[in-house]
């Protein structure tokens, strides 16, 4: 590694690339570092990472990244050194003097007045050590930290050998040919050979830094790209993706409302703590405290519209509710199609994914009839619903024109806490054609539509937020 | 900064130092362990220490207690668990007892007073008489931090606390000083080592883990695990050893509600060295697999490929 820049700028451009890989690393964990590389230098790279890692990567999946990011970081200046036998020696030892002056350094020797005569001289030494050094600079000035997308890789390899005096080396080479000597002409295709080479390398260089320094940032965006996408549009192989953010915006959402507890106003007294808070007036209690605490938590019920192009959202909508188990204490869902069962079991024994294969086969596919469909509900689960139940459906009311049976989402609305529909329609489409939308929606708190993996995030954390 | 713990002539010179002297107390660690030891009493940092059930997390901070000689403070946490239980209390019941005995004294203070506002001044220079130091009753935290030769401090299974309490460590983690809001705010006489624990099973706040070197500590490979167990299990045989840990990794290999961690391996080294055995016979590890595994379901499953289990661990250990 060129030692030109101060000691904890290596580090300061490692912290950079670590960010870029997608860990959260904050100012202050940023200091801790500085701190922890004084005490043990960068000499031992095993307890570098070691040390680096307690202090930046604070997860398990973290490690990992972090783990990556560091091995590709601290492996450009590894190929700096151990290439450095010269394999092939072309050169006459005489030219190895300027070599070992990186080109980029202007107090170069005789030679180095111009960049091109250096560039030719360190290719022509073929000492890979000072051109990767050179390469390194070059890179540096050209600010490859700020590489983002792959559409930036010539840019920023033509910026680079700009920069290592490619361009004055052209103009050499062609006066070289010009000259017609044999002699000229032969350095000329000799030294040909070796610029494609370091183009090749420079273009490998800066492929590993966009590795490196954007590999976050591609992903971020992509994730980004998929939150907002219709999920009836999803392509298989997004699928995956697909499940990993679900869980992980679960997973979030659990863990920030996974204790909503109250303490009650009423019950038993707990002294101590009692006494504790009266320090003040001598322990006259003044401001009782009492010991029960309640866990409160939604409980909710999802009816899943599983025909045709629901089916897609509802298997997000399922497998969001799923991991949200920690969330809610209870969840109870229903399939219907032209009829309504029940499918918690199902969910609950398998993996969603394959639950939902199976309940499609249960029921999917065929048409919907909704005022059926809220008929077996009425009859099987109606007497289940409390004034704590927050009812969920999701469905575009299409009931190819049968009865709608409003009455019973009306019963329903009566008894329960709520009713939130989702439907994967967009607004302009709802009342048109066999739409029932609008004759449902007086009867439910909540009609929103719900078509991307932003909408169903915000229509949970609504849901529980209003968990009391 | 470096310097401000008084282990002037400190035994945690250099990161080889540690390894060796955790060794020396029973501790096999690798170079990740110790380095993190290290980087804690020199960034004066807590250690958050994870990783699944049995792997020695409680025991590094034993370990690095008797190591340093060094007086372990070990806070146990808990859901409900709060600051009077970890930090400190009041003794009521002595407080109570002296107002009584002090009554007849509070005549002869303020007797000569003349008025209302002299009687109450004088009153107020005793104000603080029975929210001092004497009257508190100081829990783990507090203890630590009052330990005039430092101290380790081991949080234990933090994740079992409420996030409330998880809020209220930050300020001794990261000032190593706690606020007693009638007394003022007390500082570390010698900032103790402080290790805490999780088995993950929610996730901490990112507050905490900010101020918190983080350390890892999975299932150790063949090699490390058989070190620990001779450690352990002093007097055991080489070979027995070898079949016993090659039998534990094929277990952990395998899908089970819970795999045997190293502390259940070297149980059932204890458990092998009492029976007096040499070789893993399949009748001998049936009968005693309930110490490897902790679940029928997991023995259930195990049990149908013990043969080839031990047969597999027979031969890595190279006996026939």
């Amino acid at each position: 590694m060129a030692t030109v820049a101060p000691a904890t700028e290596p580090l300061r451009r490692f912290l950079q690339v670590a960010r870029g890989a997608g860990l959260r690393v904050s100012a202050a964990e940023g200091i801790d570092a500085a701190r922890a590389v004084d005490l043990i230098g960068y000499e031992d790279r095993a307890v570098l990472k070691d040390t680096l890692g307690l202090v930046l990567a604070k997860t398990p999946d973290e490690k990992a990244l972090y783990d990556e990011a560091f091995d590709l970081y601290f492996k450009r200046d590894e190929f700096a050194g151990k290439d450095d036998p010269g394999d092939d020696d072309n050169a006459p030892a005489s030219d190895q003097d300027p070599a070992s002056n990186p080109a980029g350094g202007p107090g170069g020797d005789g030679m180095g007045g111009q960049g091109g005569q250096s560039l030719g001289a360190l290719l022509a030494s073929d000492d890979r050590a000072a051109l990767a050094t050179a390469m390194e600079q070059a890179a540096r000035e050209a600010g490859i930290e700020n590489i983002r997308f792959f559409t930036q890789k010539n840019l920023y390899a033509r910026r680079i050998l700009d920069r290592m005096g490619l361009r004055a080396l052209e103009r050499d080479m062609e006066a070289m040919r010009q000259t017609g000597t044999p002699e000229g002409l032969g350095r000329a295709q000799f030294l040909d050979g070796k610029v494609e080479a370091l183009r090749d390398s420079v273009r490998d260089f800066v492929e590993r830094n966009l590795l490196l320094f954007a590999k976050g940032d591609t992903e971020k965006f992509r994730e980004e790209l998929l939150k907002s996408a219709r999920l009836s549009n999803l392509e298989r192989r997004d699928l995956d993706r697909m499940r990993v953010l679900v869980r992980q915006m679960a997973k979030k959402l659990a863990a920030r409302y996974a204790k909503t507890r109250r303490r009650r106003l009423r019950g038993q007294l707990d002294t101590r703590r009692t006494l504790r808070r009266n320090m003040g007036w001598g322990g006259i209690p003044f401001i009782t405290v009492w010991k029960q605490k309640r866990i409160e938590k939604p409980r909710v019920m999802v009816l899943c519209d599983v025909s045709g192009s629901v089916a897609a959202m509802a298997q997000f909508l399922l497998m969001f509710l799923y991991a949200l188990n920690e969330a809610l204490s209870d969840i109870r869902s229903f399939a219907f199609a032209g009829s309504l069962i029940e499918v918690s079991e199902i969910l609950e024994k398998e993996p969603v994914e394959e639950a939902i294969t199976k309940i499609m086969s249960l029921i999917g596919f065929g048409s919907s009839n909704y005022g059926n469909s809220f008929a077996d509900f009425e009859d099987g689960w109606m007497r289940f619903v409390t004034n704590k139940t927050t009812v969920i459906i999701l469905g575009d009311a299409r009931g190819n024109r049968t009865d709608p049976r409003t009455e019973i989402i009306a019963r329903l609305s009566q008894r329960s806490k709520r009713i939130i529909w989702l439907n994967p329609e967009y607004r302009s489409a709802w009342g048109t054609g066999d739409s029932d939308m609008y004759r449902y929606a007086p009867f439910c708190n909540l009609v929103t539509v719900c078509n991307t993996l932003r909408h169903l995030e915000r229509a949970i954390t609504d849901i529980l937020e209003d968990a009391v | 900064m470096n310097d401000a713990l008084p282990l002037g002539d400190s035994p945690l010179r250099s990161i080889d130092d540690v390894e060796q002297g955790l060794g020396e107390a029973g501790y096999i660690a690798n170079r990740q362990i110790s380095t993190a030891i290290y980087m804690a009493h020199h960034l004066q940092k807590p250690i958050l220490v994870e990783g699944p059930a049995g792997v020695g997390k409680t025991e590094l901070a034993k370990s690095v207690a008797s190591w340093l000689k060094l007086p372990l403070i070990r806070m146990q946490c808990y859901e409900g668990l709060d600051e009077s239980k970890a930090l400190y209390e009041w003794k009521y019941g002595k407080q109570l007892l002296y107002t009584q005995i002090l009554k007849d004294k509070i005549n002869s203070v303020i007797g000569d007073a003349d008025d209302l506002a002299t009687a109450l001044n004088k009153l107020h220079s005793f104000g603080d008489v029975f929210f001092s130091h004497q009257f508190l009753e100081p829990r783990p935290l507090l203890r630590s931090l009052q330990e005039p030769g430092g101290s380790v401090l081991l949080i234990d299974e933090i994740d079992k606390s409420d996030q409330e309490f998880e809020a209220f460590l930050l300020e001794i983690l990261s000032d190593y000083q706690v606020t007693i809001p009638e007394i003022g705010t007390v500082g570390a006489i010698v900032p103790p080592i402080v290790l805490l624990t999780s088995n993950s099973t929610r996730d901490l706040g990112d507050a905490l883990k900010r101020r918190c070197l983080h350390l890892h500590i999975g299932f150790p490979d063949d090699k490390l695990e058989a070190k620990i167990i001779a450690s352990r299990v002093p007097g055991i045989d080489a070979r027995l050893l070898k079949q016993l840990v090659s039998f534990a990794q094929q277990l952990r290999a395998m899908d089970l509600k819970k795999v045997p961690s190293v502390s259940e391996t070297i149980d059932w080294a204890k458990v092998m060295l009492l029976l007096h055995t040499s070789v893993l016979e399949v009748d001998l590890v049936r009968d005693t697999l309930n110490v490897l595994l902790k679940f029928e379901a997991d023995i259930e499953v195990a049990g149908k490929q013990l043969a080839g289990l031990t047969h597999k661990a027979r031969q890595d250990a190279g006996v026939a």
